[in-house]
């Protein structure tokens, strides 16, 4: 045990002495991710009903979601409405970031804080403002109006990613090229833009799983051939437990992990 | 940016003056720049020198065109370009942080300019490498921008602002991230640039010995306003009120007093004998450090030169230099330099030592008291 007598950082204390420090943090992550992984074995089941450990083994409810047409169906609004969500909340959130970021205007500030209400706001809130308004242009059960609210979501999340890189490069560049030659536009697009593409790509894979794994909106807003998977896990578990939603669930986990884990990865390729 | 020169002549021919007139800017209720006037010479090296917050740096972001002023005229040779954006200006232009593009290499970063303007990828390489050897960076064009070190970053920044041929290059304090060592190199060596460009260059700094190294004119700017523009051995020697003196070198300012005929004295020393002024203003005798000299009182000619007698209270070695401070009537501090070489019997002094220090009359700097001119 030569490693407990190692110092432990810059500090006179060793590794042993930082042992309790090891021991709670590592309870306090098993209690964090607990809870979601117990689905994974769930998923297994043989059963008919949720158990957990499960007695008997089996693939028989993946089976069940893949040949569900009414599954399938779900994934495939969830995926299309995180898809354009993902497209309309990173440009506006770029935009919006970038021009607050610039603007020397002294209501810059008040205007981010205020476009990023949504985050502070319960989402409830939100959810029931869409739905009464939805209503009113027909917006509700169509994957447009979705879209719009989640973006709402989600646009707020584009920003603080966007503003953050912008506040670690040197905006002197751009006044560089202008000087240079370039116009303003052509400037943001040959220097800027290339230099905060990581930011780009990962606060666009924060607004499509914003949108994924949102389920209060989609309860309100979403219905018929439009309902979302969230939508439908929550319908479902209401009406009849059933073990196809620790499948469902556990092929949600993977993809969020994938992509969260993704977005690390390309957060640390941009030093 | 089609209106740029293209010709191969390089030199003062391409390059232009710039007219400043009634140019202000305010932030809220403050002047970052009032009313100012000013001339630039075409291909003279002109220094903003001032502290910070002044508005030089305001004053060159205008001349780029990186903020509109609430008012003036700014004139590169006969065309107006306050309403001209920065792109189609053609000024080339260095910033403190260089600015440099870190997605392209060193060669890509110098070719952007020329890029932009449609020029032939022949001729771009050509020039790119042309202002590679004026930069002494020959054969680093494939590097990276992370592999340079400061100085070369420095020269590669300077390569990107004049290989487009501008006729107008902007300095925004370029060397105040280099060490002390290199920045004084830097500075010879962009003075020997803007010989061989010829370009009218307009460079800011708050470093007054950067300033007096490099300039043909310095402007001394203070809350907004131009307080003198000169020479730098007249600012030197003729610093047009206390805000420049005290800027500019060291300097110590002892009060004056008029007896109403033109005699000014220092306490008991008359410092000058014919001098035009009307009563109302307060005047100060501005003392250089290294001007004054140890004196005997009984063998200095008094018609050139006043002696100063006191107490010597600080003394400090700093190497090319010793630097003390001398008591007078333990009222006034006066401060002074020598040389430190072995032939010099000042390098003795200790505190408590009573000394007598000679100021020739030629030397004598009187300026008017208080900030304004």
């Amino acid at each position: 045990m030569n490693w407990l007598k190692k110092p432990a950082s810059d500090t006179q204390l060793t590794h042993g002495d930082r042992l309790w420090l090891y021991f709670v943090a590592t309870i306090i992550m098993l209690l964090l991710v607990i809870p979601t992984f117990i689905v994974i074995p769930m998923s297994f089941s043989e059963s008919q009903y949720l158990e957990f450990p499960p007695e008997h083994w089996s693939a028989r409810w993946y089976n069940v979601y893949f040949e569900s047409s009414k599954w399938m169906r779900a994934t495939v609004t969830s995926v299309q409405v995180g898809v354009l969500t993902m497209l309309v909340a990173t440009p506006m959130g770029v935009m919006a970031a970038y021009a607050l970021f610039v603007s020397g205007h002294r209501a810059a500030r008040a205007i981010f804080a205020f476009l990023i209400t949504p985050m502070i706001v319960p989402v409830i809130l939100i959810a029931i403002g869409a739905f009464y308004a939805y209503g009113r242009v027909g917006l509700n059960n169509t994957i447009t109006g979705l879209v719009l609210a989640h973006a709402v979501l989600a646009t707020p999340l584009v920003m603080i990613v966007i503003t953050s890189a912008l506040r670690n490069y040197d905006l002197n560049q751009e006044r560089v090229a202008r000087s240079l030659g370039a116009t303003r536009l052509k400037a943001f697009f040959v220097i800027t833009l290339p230099q905060i593409k990581f930011s780009i790509v990962t606060s666009a894979l924060l607004a499509f799983l914003t949108s994924f794994d949102e389920v209060i909106i989609a309860i309100f807003v979403s219905g018929g051939v439009n309902a979302t998977l969230t939508k439908h896990m929550f319908s479902s578990l209401r009406d009849f437990i059933d073990p196809t939603i620790a499948a469902i669930s556990t092929i949600m986990i993977l993809v969020s992990t994938t992509l969260l884990l993704a977005t690390q990865f390309i957060g640390s390729r941009q030093k | 940016m089609s209106s740029h020169p293209d010709s191969e002549s390089s030199g003062a021919s391409t390059a232009l003056p710039i007219h400043i007139q009634g140019l202000t800017k305010k932030y809220g209720q403050m002047f970052a720049l009032d009313s100012v006037d000013l001339e630039v010479k075409s291909g003279e090296f002109l220094t903003l020198l001032g502290p910070s917050g002044s508005g030089k740096t305001t004053l060159l972001m205008a001349i780029a065109g990186f903020n509109r002023p609430d008012a003036g005229s700014i004139r590169f040779g006969e065309t107006e370009v306050i309403l001209t954006p920065p792109h189609q200006r053609n000024v080339g232009m260095v910033f403190q942080s260089y600015a440099l593009f870190p997605h392209m290499s060193v060669a890509e970063n110098i070719a952007f300019p020329l890029k932009l303007r449609g020029i032939a990828a022949a001729e771009t390489a050509q020039r790119v490498e042309a202002a590679l050897t004026t930069v002494q960076l020959d054969g680093l064009g494939d590097r990276d921008i992370e592999q340079l070190s400061g100085g070369q970053r420095q020269r590669v920044a300077l390569a990107r602002a004049f290989v487009f041929r501008p006729r107008i290059l902007l300095m925004d304090e370029p060397l105040s991230a280099l060490d002390k060592k290199l920045r004084e190199q830097m500075q010879i060596e962009l003075k020997h640039l803007h010989e061989q460009l010829g370009v009218t260059t307009v460079y800011v700094t708050h470093d007054q010995r950067e300033a007096l190294t490099m300039s043909d004119r310095i402007v001394v700017i203070n809350h907004g306003k131009l307080t003198q523009i000169d020479t730098p051995h007249n600012i030197y020697n003729h610093p047009a009120n206390a805000f420049v003196a005290d800027f500019i070198g060291e300097s110590t300012m002892l009060p004056l007093e008029h007896d109403g005929s033109g005699k000014l004295f220092f306490q008991d020393h008359l410092v000058e004998t014919d001098f035009k002024t009307d009563a109302a203003r307060n005047w100060s005798l501005v003392i250089r450090p290294e001007r004054l000299f140890m004196a005997d009182k009984k063998a200095v000619d008094s018609e050139k030169a006043i002696v100063f007698s006191g107490v010597v209270r600080d003394f400090v070695f700093q190497g090319e230099t010793a630097f003390a401070l001398m008591s007078i009537n333990d009222k006034y501090d006066l401060a002074f330099r020598f040389g430190t070489d072995s032939s010099s019997s000042q390098n003795i002094l200790q505190a408590g030592d009573q000394v007598s220090l000679g100021l020739n009359r030629s030397d004598v700097i009187i300026i008017p008291q208080g900030d304004d001119s």
